[in-house]
């Protein structure tokens, strides 16, 4: 370790540029330096920094998965794992590849959000906003920061919860996370609070809050209730190969959270999310995930139902467009009498891309009366797409309500026939079904998302998406 | 108006319809009667431009006197041709306000549309509750020919093709259906009911009747030729 240490003086002095010049980077592929510059930058507790080089060795200990999609492709000595800035360094508008303005033009996105999304600019301007915002949920004892000012200011909280449901063991995309996490939001909920407003990573949008291997945390605690939204319909632009992020929800007894994911990721992504909450005694956890783009999704958003009564929801839409492969699924796990889980996934591919639904639901024997629904539901667009479905069960109780639906639709000729002969154009049609086949989740988004999802959807459809 | 010449159609290598030529006139009702198989629905999909059906070299079909054998459907439908489907098909998650506004999209406001959508359902006797669901799914057979109807009207179309507007339906509904039509008559649409009965055609009366056999026109003539369809079948014409 000393001898490492050594190292590190070396490596920051050629590796990282000094705080005034405003930006910190490290140099390609990870080791324990890499680990220690990140958590020295941040001027991290012990704690947090023993953490972090305890998850490096597990990350290095790790096979890769053996099973869901491919990723032979990902080259970790070739990731930048940690840039910084104050003052971000920013990238050129015009450097940006066509059909990426394209898309911000035809889905409407106003100029400094673009900025920020295309890495223009690191900050979106919307303090106003956010500090009306700030003001109402500091009145109400919610803490809504980024996790890198968590660690800062609220150790405390932090500490008994980050990677407890999560540990760095669990994958090796999780133990990578774990040692190289950066920004992602920390939300805590005090007993009995009900935030009225979804709190939208959106309204504070930076650099801190959209990286590489972000980390989020969620506690509700007893009877709160809260709605977290991330992402926007906007294709993210990054030149960047790598997203793995963890997310953990801790929902205690009579709280309810729901966590809406809408993301768009360039196709040169490999997005790799473990995403986990724990519902406790008559809680209520729920998950909207809409994935669209990237090169390969891996994402299975999981609930642990603890206590009695516990509810989980995963309501998920993955698109898949050419060379892409969106594996996603959900998982539940039953350990408590009268719990209750459903699965709802709509999946379509399209131009040669392919979805995969992938889920396990298990009920244990202690999760007498316990009732299960899923449904999954593939749509193809042409004969060049591919679905699969691998929906596991291990039903372990004897009165468990067990339901499982899965169906496999091709878009056929003869519908596309009927709306063309209303005057419809063939890419027009193709939009309308795809909207209409994943209208059952999209209802149960945001308006403002979901008016945008559709015209994504649109978009992709027409062909004028990149 | 809409004219058919030496048409010709095959699907794959079978063919279907041999050599039809016929000229619909504006304004004027025609019936298209013959037993099953004999290429009515064909005639029908071929005219809305269905991609399965293959026209050969020599056929011709011409709107207003310019060619549109090359049109994809939704150009045709643009052009004044509706097609009111045999089977309607059921469309998830999009109901029928959402269909128009698609359908009439830069020529009519989303108000209006809904306006107008709610004003003919209650000419056709359907409850405003069935409109906001999706599209056909689950609807009875005469709910789902209803729908048809009032996206005819909707469309306001030139010519209007009703694929067995009569099968599925009850007594009540084909009276209201039937008069409902005779609006749209009223208004100097060309139609074309293409039926096995001629239970319709006395709820709207055809200026010709068009009698099909074994994808060809085999005769055609006034509205008594129907009548005597009904009696003698289609062996006695």
């Amino acid at each position: 370790m000393t001898q490492q240490y050594t190292d590190l003086e070396f490596d920051y002095k050629f590796g990282f540029a000094m705080p005034d010049k405003s930006l910190f980077k490290t140099q390609k592929g990870i080791n324990n330096e890499t680990v220690l510059a990140i958590s020295k930058i941040k001027n991290e507790p012990q704690w947090m920094t023993d953490f972090r080089l305890k998850s490096f060795k597990i990350f290095l200990e790790k096979k890769m998965p053996e099973w869901g999609a491919d990723l032979s492709g990902i080259d970790f000595d070739e990731i930048v794992y940690f840039a910084k800035s104050i003052d971000k360094q920013k990238g050129s508008w015009e450097d940006l590849p066509k059909e990426i303005k394209e898309t911000y033009d035809k889905i409407g996105v106003p100029q400094a959000e673009r900025d920020f999304l295309a890495g223009v600019s690191a900050q979106y301007d919307s303090e106003v906003v956010y500090e009306s915002i700030q003001k109402e949920l500091d009145k109400q004892g919610v803490i809504f920061c980024d996790m890198d000012t968590a660690v800062q200011k609220h150790f405390d909280i932090v500490k008994k919860y980050f990677g407890t449901l999560i540990p760095p063991y669990d994958n090796k995309f999780a133990a990578l996370n774990s040692a190289a996490w950066s920004g992602g939001s920390f939300v805590y909920v005090p007993k009995g609070v009900h935030v009225k407003l979804p709190l939208q990573a959106y309204f504070r949008i930076n650099s801190e809050r959209f990286g590489q291997f972000e980390r989020t945390l969620i506690i509700a605690e007893e009877g709160s209730n809260v709605h977290y939204i991330e992402g926007c319909t906007a294709p993210i632009y990054t030149t960047d190969s790598i997203h793995a992020a963890v997310v953990e929800i801790f929902v205690m007894p009579n709280a309810r959270v729901r966590y809406t994911t809408v993301q768009n990721w360039s196709n040169n992504v490999y997005n790799l999310v473990t995403k986990r909450a724990r519902a406790d005694k008559n809680a209520i956890m729920e998950w909207i995930d809409c994935n669209i783009g990237s090169k390969i999704t891996m994402k299975y958003p999981s609930i642990y139902l603890m206590g009695e009564g516990a509810k989980g929801e995963v309501l998920s839409i993955a698109y898949a467009g050419n060379k892409q492969h969106q594996d996603a699924g959900a998982k539940m796990f039953h350990f408590a009498p009268h719990t209750s889980s459903r699965i709802i996934s709509k999946s379509v591919s399209k131009g040669g891309g392919r979805t995969s639904y992938r889920g396990l639901v298990q009920v244990t024997p202690d999760a007498d009366n316990s009732n299960v629904f899923v449904s999954c539901d593939a749509l193809l667009l042409d004969e060049l797409s591919r679905s699969d479905t691998y929906p596991y069960m291990k039903i372990k109780n004897d009165n468990a309500e067990i339901q499982h639906e899965a169906t496999v639709e091709k878009i056929g000729e003869e519908k596309l026939f009927y709306l063309m002969s209303r005057g419809i154009s063939r890419a027009e049609a193709e939009g309308m079904l795809v909207n209409g086949f994943i209208d059952p989740v999209v209802k149960e988004i945001p308006l403002e998302y979901s008016i945008e999802l559709n015209r994504l959807i649109n978009l992709e459809m027409s062909g004028s998406v990149g | 108006m809409l004219e058919l010449k030496n048409l010709t159609v095959s699907i794959g290598r079978k063919k279907i319809l041999h050599n039809i030529s016929f000229d619909f006139k504006k304004g004027k009702t025609y019936a298209i009667m013959g037993p099953n198989g004999s290429g009515k629905s064909t005639l029908a999909a071929t005219i809305m431009g269905h991609p399965a059906y293959e026209l050969n070299k020599k056929s011709r079909l011409l709107f207003n006197g310019k060619t549109i054998n090359n049109d994809p459907p939704h150009k045709r439908s643009e052009k004044g041709i509706f097609l009111s489907f045999q089977t309607p098909l059921s469309l998830s998650g999009i109901n029928i306000y959402q269909l128009m506004r698609y359908a009439l999209d830069g020529k009519l406001d989303p108000l209006e549309i809904r306006k107008k959508v709610q004003k003919y359902a209650k000419q056709l006797k359907i409850s405003e509750e069935l409109l906001s669901r999706s599209l056909n799914e689950g609807f009875s057979g005469g709910e789902k020919k209803k729908l048809e109807v009032i996206q005819a009207a909707m469309l306001d179309p030139e010519i209007i093709f009703f694929d067995e507007v009569d099968t599925g339906v009850d007594v009540d509904a084909m009276r209201i259906i039937a008069s409902f039509i005779n609006s749209l008559k009223k208004k100097g649409k060309t139609i074309i009911l293409i039926t096995h009965y001629n239970r319709i055609l006395k709820h709207v009366k055809p200026d010709e009747v068009i009698v099909m056999r074994d994808g060809k026109i085999i005769v055609s003539g006034k509205k008594n030729l129907a009548d005597q369809i009904e009696k003698e079948g289609y062996e006695g014409v």
